[in-house]
């Protein structure tokens, strides 16, 4: 009788518990989704998307200010991986927000030419570019995503895209 | 505590025999040798001659491009003829080569001498092996002083010398036990204090019991002690994860390397070149080809010079039984197949393997998976190959890799089970391509969303401590304004 009534008890206590702990608050909620979808994005900081970056534009799907079809380097494979995290329509990836070259690409400086106006490197995102005001500069390859954001800026256009297989040896 | 493999591998009929029924001989020397830049693991090696130079038995022709390539040397005396891209067995594409024309006079190069190791720190004994070109001789030829120098920081290492040649054809470290025993404990030795740890164990299959009892007698004479271990003749025991666990019962954590659990292994003729540069000061010039099967009148052990073309060596062991012309390159379990016999051999190259129909499991056409099971009873690392099959067949990359696709150690073990004759570890070979691009491209993204972030970071404390100075500069002078 005794032993009933105490699993009784232990019972009741545990659904009240269950029942008043204490509920995640919306804010951090949001920030996991933000970092669900800022996962699936592949971290080229190239603001195609119009977006300042990777995660900006993460956080701009998450409130629904954003579609899923505006990251032009995560493609097709992106869109439906977000669609599928967030339960909403497929969409093809919309060429306004540029078209990637066929094979992966990276900036490539041609020294001869550089002035050393640091623009290039104030304009990369990921801290891929050094060198020193008025000496040469040049591109980390292996840190390059590719973004495009540097050549804009470049006051002598000695800034190109090239293919990245080619710029960095082959290991096997 | 010798246990047999834990789960998995295959008790397969062993065809040694036939090639260690002849003692080791050297093979005869070509005109010709061809030296791949790419025959090891890593980066290519750079090219230190031309056309028209003359080089030196034992002299550098190579060197490396980075801390995982290795030194080339040239295996004879005499001319480069050629530096030019020429096919090989290891890889379908062709790799730059350097092709030297052998004067026969063998002219050493003086500059290669012997040292005395024990008066070497660990680090300079390293460098010291790497200008030696010595790689892994097991097959996957990853370069042995990055081995070390990766392993160099652990605490009490425990050195594990591989001689477990489970491959049922392939017989070479079992001739180089046998007849070369010292060299493998004077190379164990070096490595020890390369490695600067006392404790090493020579891990040995136990139906070779010639290559036991010469190691054991090797052994005995010198300090410190270095145990042999025997295991059961399991296929893949001698896979470089299964054969940790079997000695050492502890298992190496997927996508870690041995050394994480403090662990070295090395295969035994890598230990036996080591003892070479070091005491005799011969770099890696030479390596012991085990050419064997039906399609060969007498197979044989050949010590041979790196680059000989195949060729040779099939006419030293009195050429073929067939005109059917296929070759193995390595084992019949994880061999590649090839046809061409004018391809040379490189450091990795342990077994040529000359095979009539009646060598081979016969295979018949691919059908349809019947879910039996009988993979997964048999894989070496657990994996299930009946799932990867199916998932690589979908190309779905994220399950591929959650259930363990990089772990396969492409043994063959669920091909030779398979009732269905399903080429499965062909399969996966070519399902890690995309898996493993994936994991680059994750990788690559982590980092860059660190530098991103960390930048961002930066700019922002920046701005804050200009706004700081601002408003320091902006107290200062009302503060001088102010009536005293």
């Amino acid at each position: 009788m005794f032993a009933a009534f105490a699993l009784t008890f232990a019972l009741v206590s545990l659904l009240a518990v269950a029942l008043l702990w204490p509920r995640e608050s919306p804010a951090s909620n949001e920030s996991r989704l933000i970092d669900r979808i800022n996962d699936l994005l592949p971290q080229t900081q190239c603001r195609r998307c119009t977006f300042e970056g990777c995660k900006p534009y993460a956080t701009a799907i998450a409130r629904g200010e954003a579609g899923i079809n505006q990251c032009p380097p995560g493609g097709e494979r992106t869109m439906i991986e977000l669609a599928e995290l967030l339960k909403r329509e497929a969409i093809a990836v919309d060429p306004k927000f540029g078209v990637m070259p066929a094979q992966p690409a990276v900036a490539w400086i041609d020294e001869a030419v550089c002035i050393g106006c640091t623009k290039c490197i104030q304009a990369c995102p990921v801290d891929a570019i050094i060198g020193g005001s008025k000496f040469m500069h040049t591109v980390i390859t292996d840190d390059c995503t590719g973004c495009e954001l540097c050549i804009p800026p470049c006051p002598v256009d000695c800034i190109e895209m090239r293919p990245k297989a080619a710029m960095t040896g082959a290991v096997t | 505590m010798i246990r047999a493999m834990t789960g998995g591998g295959l008790r397969l009929e062993t065809n040694k025999e036939r090639s260690t029924a002849a003692p080791l001989r050297a093979a005869s020397v070509p005109a010709e040798v061809i030296l791949p830049l790419d025959q090891h693991a890593g980066t290519a090696a750079r090219p230190l001659v031309k056309v028209g130079d003359a080089v030196l038995l034992g002299q550098p022709i190579a060197e490396p491009t980075s801390d995982i390539s290795a030194w080339v040397h040239s295996p004879v005396s005499g001319s480069v003829i050629a530096v030019e891209p020429r096919p090989v067995a290891y890889h379908a594409a062709s790799s730059p080569c350097i092709v030297i024309r052998n004067d026969f006079a063998d002219r050493r190069d003086n500059a290669n001498t012997a040292v005395d190791y024990a008066s070497m720190s660990p680090a300079q004994l390293s460098d010291h092996i790497a200008r030696g070109g010595i790689v892994g001789l097991g097959g996957a030829t990853f370069p042995t002083a990055s081995k070390l120098s990766q392993a160099v920081a652990q605490p009490d290492l425990h050195l594990l010398l591989n001689g477990a040649e489970c491959e049922p054809w392939i017989s070479c470290d079992d001739m180089l036990m046998r007849e070369r025993a010292a060299d493998i404990v004077f190379g164990a030795h070096v490595l020890m204090h390369a490695l600067g740890t006392v404790s090493c164990t020579i891990a040995v299959e136990d139906d070779v019991p010639q290559a036991i009892a010469s190691l054991r007698a090797a052994a005995a004479q010198v300090q410190p002690h270095i145990r042999i271990a025997t295991l059961p003749d399991v296929y893949p025991a001698g896979g470089e994860r299964q054969l940790i666990l079997a000695v050492t019962d502890r298992e190496v954590p997927a996508g870690r390397l041995p050394s994480d659990i403090g662990i070295l292994c090395q295969n035994v003729g890598t230990a036996a070149a080591v003892a070479r540069w070091i005491r005799d000061g011969e770099p890696l010039i030479t390596r012991i080809v085990t050419i064997t099967g039906s399609g060969v009148r007498e197979p044989a052990n050949l010590e041979t010079r790196l680059g000989t073309p195949i060729a040779s060596l099939i006419a030293d062991c009195g050429g073929y039984t067939t005109d059917d012309r296929r070759l193995i390159m390595g084992g019949s379990m994880m061999g590649l197949a090839f046809s061409d016999d004018r391809l040379p051999i490189v450091k990795g190259s342990n077994c040529v393997i000359v095979p009539s129909p009646s060598d081979l499991h016969p295979r018949s056409a691919e059908m349809p998976c019947i879910r039996c099971g009988n993979c997964s009873e048999v894989c070496p690392a657990w994996l299930l190959p009946q799932q990867l099959h199916w998932q690589a067949q979908a190309h779905d990359v994220a399950a591929l890799e959650s259930f363990g696709l990089m772990d396969c150690i492409e043994c063959g073990c669920c091909d030779y089970v398979c009732p269905s004759q399903i080429p499965l570890t062909q399969r996966f070979r070519e399902a890690k391509v995309p898996v493993q691009a994936e994991l680059l491209a994750r990788s690559e993204a982590h980092l860059s969303r660190q530098r991103y972030e960390a930048r961002g970071e930066r700019l922002v404390r920046i701005e804050n401590e200009q706004r700081a100075r601002l408003e320091q500069k902006r107290r200062e002078i009302t503060g001088r304004k102010s009536p005293p």
